[in-house]
């Protein structure tokens, strides 16, 4: 049980770091993704992630707990910082998503949390594939992760950068197709030849935790005396995955 | 353009410290944009709430008093209020038999209030029902909606809903009657200037000097069509027969109506307005039971009207009739 209780606190670690790493990184592309949003959308996509992940940030350093009251916490606070629907859509969907999380972060429950919280944005935003949002870069991102640990078994950190390079390719798929829901919608055919900003942000989110999950799985085997529990190393890094994965989805 | 403000980021802070201090029946929950009843909870009662963007003025704080609101939220210019806030004032206003959330059909709006609704029921276990307004009959879908806009139709749900509150009715009936007023009431709107938020400080769209927009919705979005300005009977004769055309209603019908103003419109207008109105629902022979004139559902500044007509049957008639006493809106036995 002393193991069980040192895999929650690497795990919440696990959060801290990945949340941080997203947080520099929507500072970083705050530009870019304001002016992938002023081409089709109202040019605040940029600021308003930025703000969102510095205020999670800001809250996760003042937060002590579980993954998922961690990443709850994280989900709380995009939806008070956000705003309008994308406040909603990356924050309560991250909030909702976290009740999967509450046996820890193994490769069964990353898989719920992802769909959960696929399911949320879809449910929230009434948007499917193929709509040119945040949905296009989080379908395929999920779907891959759950095919690749529940059918091909292959361990959480493998099945995550496999989500990864499925969401690139969504991301990539907005661009030649007409925005069916949210703001660009309005602009009809003249959205087409657009990168969308949200799926994009999704990716960034996921991009990190990736990052931080591969730093954690590979690399961080403080448990190289127990090297044979593989399983629950394994377990840890599709934990963080899951919620690297959910945080991609909160940003699109 | 000039406006009367400080700092445009200070704008609905400062317009809301100077509604509770115009009104000590009002309480600011600290922290927060949220504006309740000075005694909420209310026991014995289900809690009324409602919020969206600021710019509406007196939509919707001024509709918070006895026989109407509870409680409402108010985000920044033309901006849904986020839902940790309306979480807050949803957990304000339960005073142990629930709470009703009447909610304007923007998707900013929609999605705020079902996050906050799951909210409050995790946090709180509070018990939470809420209808989407969409009465506007101009638009399918609009630059900030899917399906038809939430309008000043809103403010029947709001008189209605209320009424049913205060009479002691349980969350079911108070869905009941609202979801039975949005069903019956239709709206339609028209500018003659643009509007200027406080942040941009220039029109959020530009019309001619002999142009009007019809069509239009509250957030200074632009209409559904763009024509030549008309006499204010030939306005009138569009609006209305957009709304009617909507409605369907058979001759003998009741009917309760609304000319209202966008903010920068002149009573004196509004009223030129109604006096057409009335006559063409005459013509149809529709009676009118109730008509109301003024400034209830605005956007900022702008010049224009909207007109809504609502169905009514006995039981909407007692509803709107029943007293309420609010900073926008009296109704005395």
């Amino acid at each position: 049980m002393g193991d069980d209780r040192m895999d929650r606190e690497t795990q919440s670690e696990a959060i801290h770091e990945a949340v941080e790493a997203m947080a520099d990184r929507l500072a970083e592309e705050k530009e870019h993704l304001t002016d992938l949003d002023s081409a089709i959308g109202d040019a605040d996509h940029g600021a308003n992630m930025n703000r969102g992940f510095q205020a999670a940030l800001e809250r996760l350093e003042e937060t002590d707990g579980d993954p998922a009251e961690l990443v709850k916490t994280a989900g709380v606070a995009l939806v008070s910082e956000v705003g309008g629907a994308a406040g909603p859509l990356y924050g309560g969907s991250l909030m909702k998503a976290s009740q999967e999380l509450e046996d820890g972060i193994t490769a069964e429950t990353t898989v719920a949390f992802a769909e959960r919280y696929l399911e949320t944005v879809e449910e929230r935003g009434k948007a499917s594939v193929g709509d040119k949002t945040m949905v296009d870069a989080i379908t395929p991102a999920v779907h891959t992760y759950k095919k690749a640990v529940e059918v091909d078994d292959h361990d959480p950190l493998e099945a995550l950068g496999k989500a990864v390079d499925a969401a690139e390719r969504g991301v990539a798929f907005t661009t030649p197709i007409r925005a069916k829901k949210g703001r660009a919608s309005y602009l009809g055919w003249r959205s087409v030849g657009h990168q969308d900003p949200g799926a994009t942000s999704t990716l960034y989110l996921l991009e990190e935790l990736l990052a931080v999950a591969t730093e954690y799985l590979d690399g961080e085997v403080e448990v190289d005396a127990e090297t044979e529990v593989d399983p629950e190393e394994l377990e840890e890094p599709a934990v963080e995955e899951a919620a690297v994965d959910e945080e991609n989805e909160e940003g699109a | 353009m000039k406006k009367l403000i400080n700092e445009p980021e200070a704008v609905v802070d400062e317009m809301l410290e100077g509604m509770v201090a115009a009104h000590p029946e009002l309480r600011r929950l600290e922290g927060t944009e949220v504006v309740v009843r000075d005694d909420a909870p209310v026991e014995g009662k289900v809690g009324l709430v409602s919020g969206g963007g600021s710019g509406h003025e007196p939509t919707h704080a001024g509709y918070i008093g006895d026989g109407m609101l509870d409680g409402a939220a108010a985000g920044e210019v033309f901006t849904s209020p986020t839902a940790d806030q309306l979480s807050e004032m949803i957990q304000a206003c339960d005073g142990g038999d629930g709470v009703f959330c009447v909610v304007k059909n923007y998707e900013g709006d929609v999605m705020n209030f079902e996050t906050a609704v799951e909210m409050a029921e995790m946090e709180a276990d509070t018990d939470v029902e809420y209808v989407v307004v969409d009465d506007d009959v101009a638009v399918e879908d609009s630059l900030y909606t899917s399906g038809r806009r939430g309008v000043c139709g809103t403010i029947f749900v709001h008189k209605v809903a209320g009424a049913m509150a205060a009479s002691g009715g349980d969350i079911a009936e108070i869905k009941r009657v609202a979801e039975k007023t949005n069903e019956r009431v239709g709206t339609m709107g028209m500018a003659l200037t643009s509007c200027v938020t406080p942040d941009k400080g220039e029109p959020t769209f530009d019309l001619g000097e002999d142009e009007i927009e019809l069509g239009i919705g509250i957030h200074g979005e632009p209409g559904t069509e763009r024509t030549e300005i008309m006499s204010a009977d030939e306005i009138t004769e569009h609006l209305t027969e957009a709304v009617l055309e909507d409605l369907d209603l058979e001759s003998g019908s009741e009917v309760a109506t609304i000319v209202n103003g966008m903010g920068g419109t002149p009573l004196m207008e509004l009223y030129v307005v109604n006096r057409r109105l009335q006559e063409l629902l005459d013509d149809r022979g529709l009676d009118t039971w109730d008509a109301w004139v003024g400034d209830y559902m605005t956007s900022l500044d702008m010049m224009g009207c909207s007109i809504t007509v609502l169905e009514l049957d006995d039981e909407l008639k007692d509803l709107l009739a029943a007293p309420a006493e609010t900073p926008g809106l009296t109704v005395t036995e």
